[in-house]
């Protein structure tokens, strides 16, 4: 069963050193998730100041500056992975170093046939 | 067969269906992998029951015979439907491949545990939990339950479907917890019930019926979770529900109205409930691995024993409470601390802690810490503060018998 690892965060609080240890972090974590075959994909985000909201709206594209919704935490990454039940998601969950940071939610997959898979 | 004996076997059935419904019901839950799935087969594996049973005798084995009916009329259900639904033929494929278990009372057992960690999964609500418990668990109705809890039923059913709908499509798993995980799940089991526990003893006196019964159940359950999993936290919990639960009768007038501990008849205290109790908060204290519901049910002992307020060991509730204090800090716990310090020491002890407390505002919107500041200074003859205080506690309570009894306290003071 494949989840897919939504990492929130306060951006404003990390130091440039914390990202760069929570990347190499993070990295060792999607080798050792490869190893197991739970690993399907999983990337940082560039801040959410460089994000671009669209929206079809009466048939008009409409583009604009900014998320779709300003939180106080933002999407900052996410992890997809592989694995046998929530209990064992919830396991990867707590290893992802930003969870130490802000909040992990783990969202169930769901399947749909027709869809080209990742894998 | 004549209408007599289709009733005589009718009486029979309920019999088995109050005593081994649910665990027919969690064992079958872990074959089909689907909680509604195995709802369905529950049911018509009992009306099976009813016809075979009449014809051919009782077997000697019904809960097997019923999981064995649940699990082919499943199969039937399934192939009848697979038309329809693609992901019910996996299961059906499944139930094929693998030979009919045919349970022993242990994997039974372990089927009644599973169904109740996954009922209380962290990842589920602590409302969904409680809704899932009482329903999966113990086999109440949605309307028992919805009335219970004063909500409306389809509010309550559309929890439980929400519920059902999430361990389904987020797959939460149908197992215990593996011993790493045990404490930190076993907690959210235990406080599932001591939540339907309180919701039903901390009742106004027009609904406590009905609200009683959540109480019984949560007993219930605790005693079910001992009997399965013999650990010393579960102990201190049932424990700690029964010393409790044995006050009942003696802890509101026949008009509904609130009497404090050291008031009330000790006569009236369960005595049966209460030598329960004891046994079980020793079994756990000696094991050494107890935690917070040992040492409150080791609190709870300690009143029980004694004959009167004035003859309460209060030296020994302090110490209980400065370990309490230690395995699990709060302001609550601390609240009491200095309540059982004042009785041991005298009022003039206690009231600097309860400052102290209040002054920190942890608890300044909790009425029972203001109730029990008034109560010190009335002991201690400050009048005035005593009347600020017990007004404070009278705005912050939402409990009527509560507001009766402060209402009471004020008339007194003058």
């Amino acid at each position: 069963m494949k989840y897919m690892l939504l990492i929130y965060s306060d951006e404003n609080a990390w130091t440039e050193s914390e990202k760069e240890h929570c990347y190499a972090e993070s990295v060792q974590l999607t080798q050792k998730l490869n190893a197991k075959g739970q690993y399907l994909g999983s990337s940082p985000l560039h801040s959410v100041s460089t994000a671009t909201s669209v929206r079809i709206r009466d048939g008009k594209r409409l583009v604009t500056d900014g998320p779709f919704a300003e939180t106080h935490e933002q999407l900052g990454g996410y992890f997809l992975i592989d694995a046998k039940d929530l209990d064992e998601a919830i396991n990867i969950a707590g290893r992802i170093p930003a969870a130490r940071k802000g909040t992990v939610e783990i969202r169930p997959i769901m399947e749909l046939s027709g869809l080209l898979s990742d894998q | 067969m004549n209408q007599n004996t289709v009733n005589q076997m009718q009486k029979q059935v309920d019999d088995i269906y109050r005593s081994e419904s649910r665990r027919v019901f969690a064992t079958l839950i872990r074959l089909l992998g689907d909680f509604d799935l195995a709802e369905e087969a529950l049911h018509e594996a009992f009306a099976a029951a009813v016809e075979q049973w009449t014809r051919d005798g009782v077997p000697t084995n019904p809960r097997s015979w019923l999981i064995s009916a649940g699990r082919f009329k499943a199969i039937d259900a399934i192939r009848r439907r697979t038309r329809f639904q693609a992901s019910l033929a996996e299961i059906a494929e499944r139930l094929d491949r693998d030979p009919a278990p045919l349970e022993g009372t242990d994997d039974v057992e372990d089927d009644r545990l599973r169904l109740i960690f996954t009922c209380c999964h962290p990842a589920l609500s602590p409302e969904a939990q409680v809704a899932l418990t009482l329903r999966e668990v113990c086999g109440l109705t949605t309307e028992e339950i919805a009335s219970a809890f004063l909500i409306t039923t389809p509010t309550l059913a559309q929890r439980i479907v929400r519920a059902k709908a999430k361990i389904r499509d987020a797959r939460i798993p149908y197992q215990v917890p593996a011993i790493a995980e045990l404490p930190e799940r076993l907690d959210s089991v235990l406080s599932v019930i001591y939540l339907v526990f309180n919701e039903g003893y901390s009742a106004s006196a027009g609904e406590s019926l009905t609200r009683s019964d959540l109480s019984n159940e949560a007993i219930r359950l605790g005693r079910l979770l001992s009997e399965l999993l013999p650990n010393p936290e579960v102990m201190g919990l049932l424990a700690l529900m029964l010393f409790q639960e044995s006050r009942r009768t003696a802890r509101s007038s026949p008009q509904g109205d609130l009497i404090l501990l050291e008031n009330q008849d000790r006569s009236l205290w369960n005595r049966e409930q209460i030598a329960e109790g004891k046994v079980l908060v020793e079994r756990a204290l000696s094991s050494q691995r107890f935690g917070a519901y040992a040492l409150q049910a080791a609190i709870a002992a300690v009143h029980a024993e004694s004959p009167s307020a004035e003859a309460t060991d209060w030296g020994r509730i302090v110490a209980l409470y400065n370990v309490l204090a230690r395995v699990e800090s709060s302001p609550v716990v601390d609240l009491n601390r200095a309540v059982a310090v004042a009785m041991r020491d005298g009022p003039s002890a206690g009231l600097p802690l309860i400052d102290a407390i209040l002054a920190r505002g942890d608890l300044t919107d909790y009425h029972l810490a203001h109730a029990a500041r008034a109560d010190l200074c009335r002991r201690l003859g400050k009048t005035a503060d005593a009347r600020d205080s017990y007004q404070q506690a009278l705005v912050l309570t939402r409990q009527e018998p509560e507001r009766r009894f402060l209402e009471k306290r004020l008339r007194e003071l003058g």
